[in-house]
């Protein structure tokens, strides 16, 4: 019951919070002088083409830029009629990408679950990867196990994203016969899903994923050795042992459940930080995710596409941190009896 | 009669150096109780914890053999393998620790901690397991089995935990428990319970106890034999009433010369009629105000402090003494106006004689600067309160430094003459605190307090995180320069002994109220309040013929609402403070 509230609480306060950013995000994306089409429109002036300069005065009226910018914000979320009456975010009307020529919605619409698959598997790979090592790494501290997977950890940290991306490329098409870039084979884009398009997508995911994934599996690695060894200096692993647990056992069901904490706490950073970091990793790798879109759109001030992304990342972000702060309630009771004693 | 654990020429070391254990050997027999006393890097810890292989992974086990008496003769427990000394843990040989409030792990329930024993030893056969675990609470004390097998450790007070530990060691019916400092870390009432529950427990099953103690009073109440260990040797070995009664070893001596004791003679020292306060305090109050779990939950009020009334003297000592949660420390942060009082209070300060009185409630800036200089704080724990990145130069001449005093060079001919004030000398100067004992540290952080030239010092128990031999020195330094600088002392403590030495008057406090008040030769010879008698009850003598009196102290130690009629406190009624004889206040209904 308790839970239940917690979880509602937190709800509304994530929903206040997506209020903020959407303002932050409307703000910062409007900061710079001038818009996509008035820049069209300068452009166009200058080389003397009347024809598109009234196409982009139409769209300007349509989507209200001509208006001032906390309207122009109220119309973009869908809390003020636009032109077009209520068409905003809320209504699911993700606005028109100028860049592109096409609505938000149809650039973004199959990119954005390649992004979240893309990264979940990255997710998976750091949790997968840095809990049995940094285990490891602890429980045989200071020995050749410790040192050997720091220095391997080491070197993910050091070797920048898209050098081992090639590298891996390269290696892995030659020995494994890897497919190099892309997400799928060209054949399956377009097609409905099958079984042999979710092969092709699995075996076009290994290499992405571990690209994205190395260096946050190695610096959650470091993380989780540390916080273990800390842990394990601890009275109450003394009082284990002297019960009589197996050195094994009391590892596991003590310091490692404390030593969990920051580990599940780290959902939520990790999930935008991946996003943002396998920008450069999906323009390299051709990877059909939002991270090459975000950057276009960026660079050109196309303003409802970068807000679009921007403002899906966020809900990421939010949704992450939402996620690992249920899951640390449930996991402490510390945390879940916090305003009880 | 064969002994149960044989200890036999032990020696332990870490790395090259040379051993910290060196050649230790004891012995207990079934149902006996063996303390091993000794002041921190005796090597009593790590002696006891040799026996059970626990040892801390740098620590080698140089020479020496551990026999354990079992059904089919002894075993030597250096050679068992690991997966046998697992099952001796826990099952045959038990342990608790100092520390009740981190030897838990708070993140499962109490039940589960302790019903884990029976389990890892294959006693685990259903129902009856929990049982035996509920009639184990039951058997420590609490009074609801069922609710603490469900709660976590943080729900649980400090003494509460320690009787969960017990638990937990006598579940599996033990024949050995070695208990390691168990109520070090407790209030005095508290720990006389907890003694009181180990012996009765002991007198149950016959189990033998070994306890690593550096308390002599302790000693006196619990043990048949003693062995003494300093700087990894023992000292002297025998029986309690041997060693107790006339020791033989020059160090066995020195201990017991510092031992903390009331003392014995009465003098009546009059109380002036005309009494000059340092600092007042009057109808002084604290509450502090919790938000509730969730923002439409209601706020609830702690009331830390209610209705104080009392003043340090000019170059005299206030002692202040009660349990955690009594609100001793919230006083100490008043007086330093470091912590505001509710609305109504008047605390009065006055530098000197003949100078006018600021309220600390109402400074202004420049008031308030002024006071800083003339009021300073001596910490309880030595090796927190210096920054371990500062020389000991930096740390002194900080204060003057913060308050523009002085050029660089009268700063440090000030910090070495404090130096020398303190016992210390000049070339420690350069120094950075690890290079300090806990009794130096905290003489450093006596002649930091004293490198603005205070008149008022606030000692939030300067003591009790010190050894015994060490604790007697720094008492003593702090009695000289009080004396030759004519300060004015508020002594924050939990311990009567202690403040028996150095105080001039003594307010003993209870849930944010002082109880009792008067000079020490009145509340030690002849408290009234019974939770003044039940704290000087409760505390340990070294003397076998004078054994804690648990009566005493369970009728004076438990929740106020249960003393007798006239003393009682109910929610926010308590009786008034009468004055019962010269300067002797007690909370009673007349």
């Amino acid at each position: 019951m308790a839970m239940i509230r917690f979880a509602i609480f937190r709800l509304i306060t994530m929903l206040a919070t997506l209020l903020v950013v959407s303002v932050l995000v409307f703000t910062i994306i409007n900061l710079p002088p001038g818009d996509y089409l008035s820049n069209q429109i300068n452009e166009l002036r200058a080389t003397g083409q009347q024809s598109g300069i009234a196409k982009a005065e139409f769209l300007r009226q349509e989507y209200a830029l001509d208006r001032p910018l906390w309207e122009q914000y109220l119309i973009w979320m869908g809390f003020a009629p636009g032109p077009n009456g209520f068409a905003g975010m809320l209504q699911g009307e993700f606005g028109w990408s100028f860049e592109f020529d096409r609505p938000v919605s149809e650039i973004v619409g199959g990119a954005l679950w390649l992004t979240v698959l893309v990264n979940l598997a990255a997710i998976l790979f750091v949790y997968a990867v840095a809990l049995p090592l940094g285990v490891l790494a602890a429980a045989r501290a200071k020995t050749w196990v410790d040192y050997t997977s720091a220095f391997v950890g080491y070197l993910g940290l050091a070797t920048p994203n898209f050098l081992l991306a090639l590298i891996l490329f390269y290696y892995g098409n030659r020995y494994l016969n890897l497919p190099i870039g892309g997400l799928m084979d060209p054949k399956f884009e377009g097609q409905p899903m099958s079984f042999e398009k979710m092969m092709s997508v699995l075996v076009h995911l290994i290499i992405p994923t571990f690209v994205i994934g190395t260096s946050g599996a190695a610096a959650m690695m470091q993380r989780l050795r540390a916080n273990l060894l800390d842990e394990l200096g601890k009275p109450y692993v003394e009082t284990a042992r002297a019960k009589g647990m197996s050195e094994s056992r009391m590892l596991v069901k003590y310091p490692l459940r404390v030593a969990f904490n920051p580990f599940v706490a780290d959902i939520g950073t990790l999930l935008p930080a991946m996003v943002s970091g396998s920008v450069l990793v999906s323009v390299v790798l051709g990877l059909q995710t939002i991270g090459p879109v975000l950057l276009t759109s960026l660079k050109s001030q196309d303003q409802f596409l970068s807000a679009f992304v921007l403002m899906f990342v966020a809900l990421l972000t939010l949704i992450g941190t939402l996620v690992s702060d249920l899951l640390l309630a449930l996991l402490d009771p510390r945390i879940r009896f916090g305003g009880r004693s | 009669m064969t002994a149960l654990l044989k200890v036999e020429g032990l020696t332990i070391g870490f790395g090259k150096a040379p051993p910290v254990v060196n050649d230790v050997s004891f012995s207990v027999e079934k149902g006996e109780t063996l303390a091993l006393v000794g002041e921190s890097g005796s090597g009593k810890t790590l002696s006891c914890r040799a026996a059970l292989r626990i040892l801390p992974a740098a620590a080698q086990i140089r020479a020496g053999s551990v026999t354990l008496a079992g059904e089919n003769g002894p075993l030597n427990l250096m050679d068992l393998s690991e997966r046998r000394m697992c099952d001796i843990r826990g099952n045959r040989v038990s342990m608790i620790f100092q520390e009740p409030m981190r030897s838990l792990s708070p993140l499962h329930r109490i039940g589960n901690q302790v019903i884990e024993v029976l389990r890892l030893h294959g006693e685990d056969n259903g129902r009856d397991a929990k049982k035996r675990v509920l009639d184990t609470f039951d058997r420590v004390g609490f009074k609801d089995p069922e609710r603490i097998y469900r709660s976590y450790p943080f729900e649980l007070s400090g003494g509460m935990r320690q009787r969960a530990m017990i638990a937990m060691a006598i579940v599996g019916k033990p024949d050995l428990l070695i208990a390691d400092e168990p109520t070090t870390a407790l209030d005095v009432t508290t720990q006389a319970q907890v003694l009181g529950l180990i012996k009765d427990i002991q007198k149950d099953t016959g189990m033998a106890v070994v306890l690593v103690t550096h308390d002599l009073g302790v000693v006196a109440n619990m043990a048949d034999r003693v062995t003494v260990m300093n700087r990894g040797r023992v000292m002297e070995a025998g029986t309690a009433q041997q060693i107790l009664g006339d020791p033989q070893h020059g160090y066995t001596r020195d201990l017991f010369a510092a031992a903390p004791k009331i003392p014995e003679a009465t003098e009546d020292k009059a109380l002036d009629a005309d009494r000059d306060f340092i600092l007042q305090m009057k109808n002084v109050s604290k509450t502090y105000t919790l938000k509730g779990s969730a923002p439409w939950h209601p706020k609830t009020h702690v009331y830390a402090v209610r209705g104080i009334e009392f003043g340090v003297e000019r170059g005299k000592t206030l002692a202040v003494v009660g349990e955690s949660g009594s609100g001793k420390t919230t006083c100490a942060r008043m007086a330093l106006g470091a912590e505001r009082a509710d609305p109504g209070a008047s605390i009065l300060f006055k530098p000197d004689t003949h100078a006018e009185a600021v309220d600390l409630q109402h400074l202004n800036n420049a008031e308030r600067l002024d006071f800083q200089r003339n009021a300073q704080m001596v910490f309880q724990d030595p090796y927190s309160t210096l920054n371990p990145r500062m020389r000991v130069k930096e740390a002194l001449c900080e204060p003057m430094d913060i308050h523009g005093i002085g050029t660089a060079a009268e700063r440090t001919d000030r910090a070495v003459e404090m130096l020398r004030w303190v016992g210390l000398s000049e070339n420690m100067l350069t120094r950075y605190p690890h290079a300090f004992s806990g009794g130096q540290r905290q003489r450093l952080s006596i002649a930091r307090a004293l490198m603005l030239g205070p008149t008022f010092l606030v000692c939030d128990e300067p003591t009790s995180a010190l050894d015994v031999s060490v604790q007697e020195q720094v008492l003593q330094l702090l009695e000289e320069i009080r004396d030759q600088m004519n300060l004015s002392y508020l002594f924050i403590s939990h311990d009567l002994a202690v403040v028996a030495r150095i105080a001039d008057e003594v307010a003993v406090m209870r849930g944010g109220l002082v109880v009792e008040q008067g000079p020490p030769e009145a509340l030690f010879y002849d408290p009234k309040h019974p939770y003044t008698r039940a704290l000087l009850a409760a505390q340990p003598e070294p003397d076998i013929n004078r054994p804690i009196d648990l009566n005493v102290v369970s009728q004076g130690a438990g929740d106020p609402s249960t003393w007798p009629e006239q003393f009682r406190f109910d929610g926010q009624h308590a009786p008034p403070l009468t004055e019962t004889g010269p300067g002797h206040m007690v909370r009673f209904y007349d």
